[in-house]
């Protein structure tokens, strides 16, 4: 990836309130359907939040809201000291938003995309178009420039639309769920790519469904649910709450559960759990687990099926959190009737975790 | 104001830019229109009697008036496209002027109606249509059409924003305006219809904006047909123009 930019003009940020979002008792609702209930939120200046949270839990509403694309209900909500409903004009120039589709011209190339964010920015036809291309090079198109973007990768149309939410250079991002959908190396290269941004000084919100995505990109997590902020805390407070890494051991046939759930027991600090032929351990440490596990269960005579070491997903946070797995909200549902692509979503969200 | 003017045009060159990648769209713009006119003029020409008139003098005003009006579907379409592929939250999200999108939008079928006409004036001309009226009632004639277009362009854009997809932008705008436009003398002297369809003909804007055409281009007697023709159509685009912002006001949660 090409030198990153340097240039950013952060005019905000040199006030001296830290704030970069303060979010107050934030409501709102869609006829019935309550999507927000009271949303308390604080973002410090040059700090990523990750807000995690499943289907329906209210992110991209919230995501909504603090780029004025909404109006709050009720509560209020300040962004770079600018109120998100009275100064929503001043607001718009300085927060970039990657929206949870992304917000692409499919019959434009990706230069003419740009080149239109960048002029509707105010900026003239050449200093947009040179823009562009500054752009269309970090993101790795330029090959691809000069292409209808309906021929585009998901990755590739992601990255485009990150690329649009930087046209103006804002010290603010917001990204919905900039990775779901993507096959594993693209959400790699993404991560890199916000992890660049973020290295700039910006602030960034990004929501996102996957545990490690949050983990990995933000400073702090805020964990939604039904459309409020249930936990919140930096990656380690919220993992020391939730566990470490869940060792999954699959007795074979006719094994026995207990005699296995015993070898297992001095790996971690809680009593293993039981699952059919499933006993589940929260390891203490990563390293060395699967050995240690292997070698107590072979000396206690225990045949093993699988086994894998896996990192917790947001189902073991809402289980840890609430008690109840997470749940995808009924109305979302049908709300957006794009079959496949949810489906696709929630088979991710099962396999996110999951690394041997 | 002047931030308002050019977001509109970038809004507007967007939209022109894309059009030749849709094919199916030109050929909509380029090819059906001509195929019209060919099918008209050769197959039920010789049918229909239009005392006072070659039925190529009759049929292209006509022709051309049912064209036009349709030149907007792009509108709907392209709306539609726009709001449910979070294209609209895109621009909303960027410090431009709210009123481009829509502004821009319409604008751009004034270019494509401009194309429409030139093509279709072509195609008549080439099989036999001749104007009988001067150069400013020529250019006249232009300018009706173009204002008759783009009020039309708000009617799509109003059904644009109301529809749930592009097919269903594309049809419900087919089936309101396909008859209208033929229980109209747009293609057939209206004397020539059963006495309830004559009665609807007479008032119908088609019929009015038709007349007035003809009047323009090829010298029929029309009294006081342009000025309807113009009233109707600014009519038109102010109440469809009203209905759309306040559509797209909500279809857009501001
Ligand atoms: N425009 C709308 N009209 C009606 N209901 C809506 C609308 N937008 C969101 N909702 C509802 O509000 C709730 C929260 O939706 P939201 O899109 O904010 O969730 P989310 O956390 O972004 O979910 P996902 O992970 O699926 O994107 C859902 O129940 C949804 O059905
Ligand atoms: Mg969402």
């Amino acid at each position: 990836m090409p030198a990153a930019e340097v240039s950013v003009t952060h005019a905000a940020r040199q006030s001296p309130d830290t704030c970069a979002i303060e979010v107050r008792g934030l409501c709102k609702s869609f006829g019935e359907v309550k999507a927000l209930i009271g949303v308390d939120l604080d973002v410090q200046r040059g700090t990523v939040l990750g807000l995690l949270g499943p289907n329906g839990a209210g992110k991209t509403t919230l995501v909504r809201i603090l780029t004025t694309l909404l109006k709050p209900d009720s509560g209020r909500a300040n962004v770079l000291g600018l109120d998100v409903v009275k100064d929503a004009a001043r607001l718009r120039s300085e927060i970039g938003l990657a929206g949870q589709y992304a917000a692409v011209d499919e019959n434009l190339t990706g230069l003419e995309n740009l080149t239109m964010v960048g002029r509707l920015y105010g900026d003239s036809r050449a200093g947009a178009k040179a823009r562009a291309q500054e752009l269309l090079a970090r993101f790795d198109l330029t090959e691809a420039a000069r292409r209808p973007t309906k021929t585009y990768s998901g990755g590739m149309r992601r990255r485009l639309d990150l690329a649009a939410a930087l046209v103006a250079k804002p010290p603010l991002l917001f990204l919905d769920e900039p990775t779901t959908g993507l096959d594993p190396r693209s959400r790699l290269d993404l991560w890199t790519v916000i992890e660049e941004l973020v290295a700039e000084g910006r602030t960034a919100l990004l929501t996102t469904q996957y545990l490690d995505e949050a983990d990995r990109l933000a400073d702090t997590i805020a964990v939604t649910d039904h459309g409020r902020v249930i936990a919140s805390g930096t990656p380690d407070e919220l993992k020391d709450r939730i566990g470490g890494e869940r060792l999954e051991v699959r007795i074979e046939d006719g094994g026995d559960l207990q005699a296995a759930a015993n070898a297992l027991a001095p790996l971690s600090d809680e009593p293993p759990t039981l699952d059919g032929e499933l006993v589940r351990v929260n390891v203490r440490q990563r390293r060395g687990s699967i050995v240690e596990a292997v070698r107590r269960l072979s000396e206690a005579g225990i045949g093993v099926d699988d086994l894998l070491l896996r990192r917790p997903t947001l189902d073991d946070v809402f289980i840890a959190l609430t008690g109840h797995a997470a749940e995808t909200s009924p109305e979302r549902a049908d709300a957006k009737s794009e079959g496949t692509e949810r489906a696709g979503r929630l088979r991710d969200r099962r396999g996110a975790g999951g690394r041997r | 104001m002047r931030r308002a003017i050019s977001d509109t045009l970038v809004i507007a060159e967007r939209n022109l830019i894309r059009l030749p990648r849709a094919p199916e769209l030109l050929i909509a713009f380029t090819v059906q229109p001509i195929m019209f006119v060919l099918l008209f003029r050769y197959v039920f020409g010789g049918a229909i009697s239009t005392p006072g008139f070659s039925y190529v003098d009759f049929l292209i005003p006509g022709i051309i008036v049912q064209n036009i009006a349709f030149g907007g579907f792009v509108t709907a379409i392209g709306l539609n496209e726009d709001v449910h592929r979070g294209l609209i939250d895109r621009f909303r999200s960027l410090p431009m002027a709210r009123s481009a999108v829509l502004a821009g939008r319409t604008l751009s079928d004034i270019a494509t109606n401009c194309l429409s006409i030139a093509i279709l004036l072509c195609t008549g001309l080439i099989i036999g249509f001749k104007f009988s009226a001067s150069v400013p009632e020529i250019i006249g004639g232009i300018g009706l059409l173009l204002l008759f277009g783009y009020a039309f362009s708000w009617f799509f854009a109003f059904v644009g924003l109301l529809v749930s997809t592009p097919e269903s932008a594309n049809s419900v705008g087919f089936i309101l305006i396909f008859p209208l436009t033929f229980i109209s003398s747009a293609f057939v002297p209206v004397q020539s219809m059963p006495s309830v369809l004559r009665a609807f003909a007479k008032v119908n804007p088609f019929t009015i904006t038709v007349d007035a055409m003809r009047h323009l281009w090829v010298g029929a007697p029309a009294g006081g047909y342009v000025w309807q023709a113009v009233l109707w159509a600014g009519g038109i685009m102010v109440i469809f123009a009203l209905l759309a912002v306040a559509r797209y006001q909500r279809a857009t949660g501001g």
